[in-house]
């Protein structure tokens, strides 16, 4: 009797845990999983000869198409894309250390302001990447009096995508990056600094090991919409800049070569698939969110 | 020199978030620009005219309005449904506990034209007429996995043993959660439906897929860069934007004094 | 000043055969347990032994494996947490961060829909000294504060019982012996069972009426605090309430009252209403403090037990003094000296006479482990 009764609400808790879960996840299997399936069978749709119809198959030529057409586009989106996280990574953990362990009273204040740019249009802000880095502008005129820039320019070419990357996502970098660092004990690096010395050493024996979760978790909401991203080529870079993001774009909106955009899609998906197992299997951490 | 050491962390920092606002900036400058030709690019001279009529181009605020009762609208929903699966992910044990976390990250593990393509996918077939529902369908999808993210986290910060106490102290669990668990969760709750609000607002990528020939605003920016974006759109979003931020630094500092006010009289 | 003394009487708390299984290990074992009512009742052990597991199935927040659970003739086993007339301080308190104290206090109330909630709340308040604090929130409070709220928030709904987790933990020593000395007050005053679950011996004696020692899910004695101390039951209890010198050995005979121990070829003296040992295989045991120690040619009084040896440590703690003197079979013992005399301290390598009353001594079940409970109590807590 007693042993029914430590069932009999366990069950029933899971019960409440299913209703609770419903909805939300009701949606997304609607609109998430089954538009994915959908998708898949679209990839392997056979064209009818006319423009934007197309009929059931399994033609699975056109992941070949995909590839031997759209190979450039894609390394172009994974290589932009891994610099853009690199950078963002470089430039973000600074202030993401700087607000978890030295802000004081100014943290939320600071938190406030990184957040602060999703505020303003994301595209008004590309646009305005626009300006900043125009052919007569303070930027590129002083990078060009130093003979730093190869192409004399930088609107138009490959930087201004990998920089516009950079900025856009950096917020997502910052908050991951914050959230680690934060449940740090401070203690500990002190502890470190004592054992070590050097900061340098503190930093790399201590502080950066118990950000990895952070790290992580920053990385890959940098890359992956950074890799699928077409805004910042379409905007910022020259049409020898175009990435992945693009192809889709084109392919689904423009030309209406739905099969075509379906599989383009699933490439990305499975690629970015792939270099997040291995990624997270090499750092080391199952915690993503 | 030394003084240079110890505070170049800090002035790193400060660099860092005034590398964030340089963008935002320019929009601000240049909401207040008088273009010379059509392309609001370049400073040309000091102008009200954007303010002083800030619907003065067709389209551009029936598009704003939209944009924002689709925010209000996705962002309530997926508040709701997020709250509830961080609940029964935080706080259950249950068979499919695993896929469900899964699920809701994958989401945020695709690229936004997949997330988008695959819905047009679905509405094509499906034959589903594009505009305000597509969208809106669209804009909860892509919130949820945020929102439960960030309502997750405040809840795993959340001393389980506040609950237990409400529970000993002959609170139901519906009481349980009204009177403890909801009013200490409720600002984690906020901070991310406000997030959800900004993505659902400035989001471009899904909505151009699902949108058929509705128009938001970030579809009206992108369709009127071709012919030059009109300076009251950069109007339109500074004022968006110095909106949000007053906002939240106002709330930020009534909040701290009022801490600080209580830490004085104790 | 109005009465918060309860009207109706104290019910016993009654565990029957109550058992808590994780994974295959039991956490508690079979437990049969009964707290009269009214009674401060301390469950000791160290970590791990299954006491904060028993507290948490009769407050309801752990189903127990199998067993029953009964506050007087009521059964309580299936009973929600939120239906039972049990109320629990909980460890570091879990005080709602987000309402002031006043509003904490009336949680129980307002959830039972008792309309008006000041009159009791502020005779709550009065008994724990808070009136001042009502309208602060716990973040404001020190700790000793919020330990008082938390003990208010919990009586005010006049339960059974009243659990105690570790209420003492998070408090510096002496902000701990004033809360010592504050909570047997309430509890005098109030008239509820208090069952405090505590690893700290010291806390425990100094507030129970009853003292239960677990181990490993089992309770090892149950007594008045004086009793288990002066007289444990078996080895566990003996080493983790204070310390023990233990000595292996057989009871070879004996005359009257007292029954004659022998170990290593010394014989001693040990009440027989002091042997807790089954067979003839028995361990002797004695406190330290209940050793004296003897010029080497000075005469002991008539009948004690007697040792010779060396001093080979001497360490001075300020009230006591502790000896180790290692006897004729190399065993060293533990011998505390009170700093009465103005004489000098004995010297390590000194040779003396070490020598106790026999109603101090006590013997246990040969079978014993005599390391158990050591090294597994709070040490200078």
């Amino acid at each position: 009797m007693t042993i029914a009764a430590a069932v009999g609400p366990a069950r029933r808790r899971a019960r409440i845990a299913y209703l609770l879960l419903l909805p939300g996840i009701a949606w997304l299997a609607i609109f998430f999983i089954i538009p994915l399936i959908s998708l898949f069978f679209t990839s392997l749709q056979v064209s009818t000869g006319s423009s934007g119809k197309y009929k059931a198959g399994f033609n699975w030529r056109n992941y070949v198409e995909a590839l031997s057409e759209y190979w450039e586009f894609f390394l172009r989106a994974l290589i932009y894309a891994g610099f853009a996280t690199v950078l963002a990574l470089v430039i973000a953990y600074p202030l993401a250390y700087f607000i978890a362990l030295k802000a004081g009273r100014w943290r939320a204040l600071m938190l406030v302001l990184v957040v602060a740019p999703f505020f303003a249009s994301f595209l008004l802000r590309t646009y305005a990447w626009k300006t900043i880095l125009a052919d007569d502008a303070v930027i590129t005129q002083t990078l060009n009096a130093l003979h730093l820039l190869p192409d004399g320019r930088i609107l138009n070419t490959s930087i201004a995508v990998i920089a516009g990357l950079t900025y856009n996502f950096l917020p997502f970098m910052i908050l991951p990056l914050y959230a680690a660092l934060d449940k740090i004990d401070p203690r500990l690096i002190e502890a470190g600094s004592d054992l070590y010395a050097s900061p340098f050493t503190t930093f790399r024996k201590v502080t950066w090991p118990l950000s990895m979760p952070g790290v992580v978790a920053g990385t890959l909401l940098t890359f992956i919409p950074a890799a699928g991203d077409y805004i910042n080529a379409e905007l910022l870079g020259s049409t020898k800049d175009k990435m992945i993001g693009n192809a889709i774009q084109t392919n689904f909106i423009e030309f209406r070569d739905y099969p075509m955009a379906s599989a383009l899609s699933f490439i990305l998906m499975a690629s970015i698939l792939i270099i997040v197992t291995v990624y997270i299997r090499r750092a080391g951490t199952e915690e993503l969110v | 020199m030394a003084w240079l050491r110890s505070k170049l962390l800090g002035i790193v920092a400060v660099l860092v978030l005034v590398y964030l606002f340089v963008p935002i900036a320019v929009v601000a400058v240049l909401s207040f620009n008088n273009p010379e030709g059509k392309f609001n690019v370049s400073w040309n001279e000091f102008s009200l005219s954007a303010w002083g009529n800030l619907c003065g181009v067709a389209g551009v605020c029936q598009s704003f309005i939209l944009s924002i009762e689709i925010a209000l609208i996705a962002t309530l929903i997926a508040t709701v449904f997020g709250t509830m699966i961080a609940l029964a992910l935080v706080r259950y044990r249950f068979r499919g506990r695993g896929a469900a976390n899964s699920l809701i990250f994958l989401p945020m593990a695709t690229p936004e034209v997949v997330l988008g393509a695959s819905l047009l996918a679905l509405y094509l077939n499906l034959r589903l007429p594009l505009g305000f529902w597509t969208i809106l369908i669209a804009h909860i999808m892509f919130t949820i996995s945020f929102i439960v993210v960030a309502v997750k986290a405040r809840l795993q910060g959340m001393d389980p043993r506040l609950e237990e106490a409400a529970q000993d102290l002959y609170a139901s669990p519906w009481q349980t959660f009204r009177f403890v668990t909801f009013p200490l969760v409720l600002p984690g709750i906020l901070g991310a439906a406000l997030l959800g609000f900004a993505l659902s607002f400035d989001d471009f990528i899904i909505s151009n897929f699902a949108s058929g020939t509705t128009v938001t605003f970030p579809i009206f920016i992108w369709g009127a860069a071709q012919r030059g974006i009109p300076v009251q759109v950069y109007a339109l979003a500074t004022l968006v934007f110095a909106l949000a931020l007053v906002g939240t630094v106002l709330g930020q500092i009534v909040s701290s004094r009022r801490r600080r006010k209580l830490a004085a009289s104790s | 000043m109005s009465e918060p003394r309860r009207a109706t009487p104290v019910e016993d708390l009654n565990l029957v055969k109550l058992s808590k299984i994780y994974g295959g290990l039991a956490a508690v074992d079979d437990l049969t347990l009964t707290i009269p009512g009214g009674s401060f009742f301390a469950l000791l052990g160290p970590s791990g032994c299954g006491k904060t597991t028993t507290l948490r199935m009769v407050a309801g927040l752990e189903n127990p494996t199998s067993g029953q659970m009964f506050v007087g003739a009521q059964e309580i086993t299936d009973l929600k947490a939120y239906k039972r007339p049990v109320n629990t301080v909980f460890q570091s308190y879990a005080l709602f961060p987000h309402l002031d104290i006043f509003e904490n206090v009336a949680f129980g109330l307002r959830r039972r829909g008792v309309k008006d909630v000041t009159g009791p709340v502020e005779r709550m308040l009065d008994l724990v000294e808070l009136t001042s604090m009502a309208r602060r929130k716990p973040g404001q409070l020190s700790g000793g504060q919020q330990q008082r709220v938390a003990v208010a928030r919990a009586l005010i709904n006049e339960p059974d019982v009243l659990l105690l987790d570790e209420p003492l933990g998070a408090l510096d020593l002496k902000l701990r012996r004033q809360m010592q000395i504050e909570l047997k007050r309430i509890q005098v005053e109030v008239g509820t069972t208090f069952v405090h679950v505590t690893h700290d011996q010291e806390e425990a004696m100094t507030m129970a009426d009853t003292i239960a020692v677990m181990n490993q899910g089992r309770i090892e004695q149950l007594g008045a605090p004086t009793q288990i101390y002066e007289n444990p039951a078996t080895a566990f209890v003996a080493n983790f309430l204070g310390q023990c010198n233990l000595v292996p050995g057989q009871i070879t005979g004996g005359d009257g009252d007292n029954a004659v121990l022998s170990a290593n070829g010394f014989n001693f003296s040990v009440p027989r209403s002091r042997i807790h040992a089954a067979g003839s295989s028995a361990i002797l045991g004695v406190r330290p403090e209940k050793i004296t120690m003897y010029w080497a040619d000075e005469p002991l009084p008539a009948g004690h037990n007697r040792l010779e040896g060396t001093v080979t440590d001497v360490s001075f703690t300020g009230v006591s003094t502790q000896y180790l003197v290692k006897v004729p079979w190399g065993q060293e013992l533990v011998v505390f000296e009170q700093n009465l005399s103005l004489e000098e301290l004995s010297r390590r390598g000194e040779h003396v006479q070490i020598g106790w009353a026999p109603g101090h001594t006590f013997a246990l079940d040969g079978a014993e482990d005599i390391t158990a409970g050591m090294g597994s109590h709070v040490v200078g807590a």
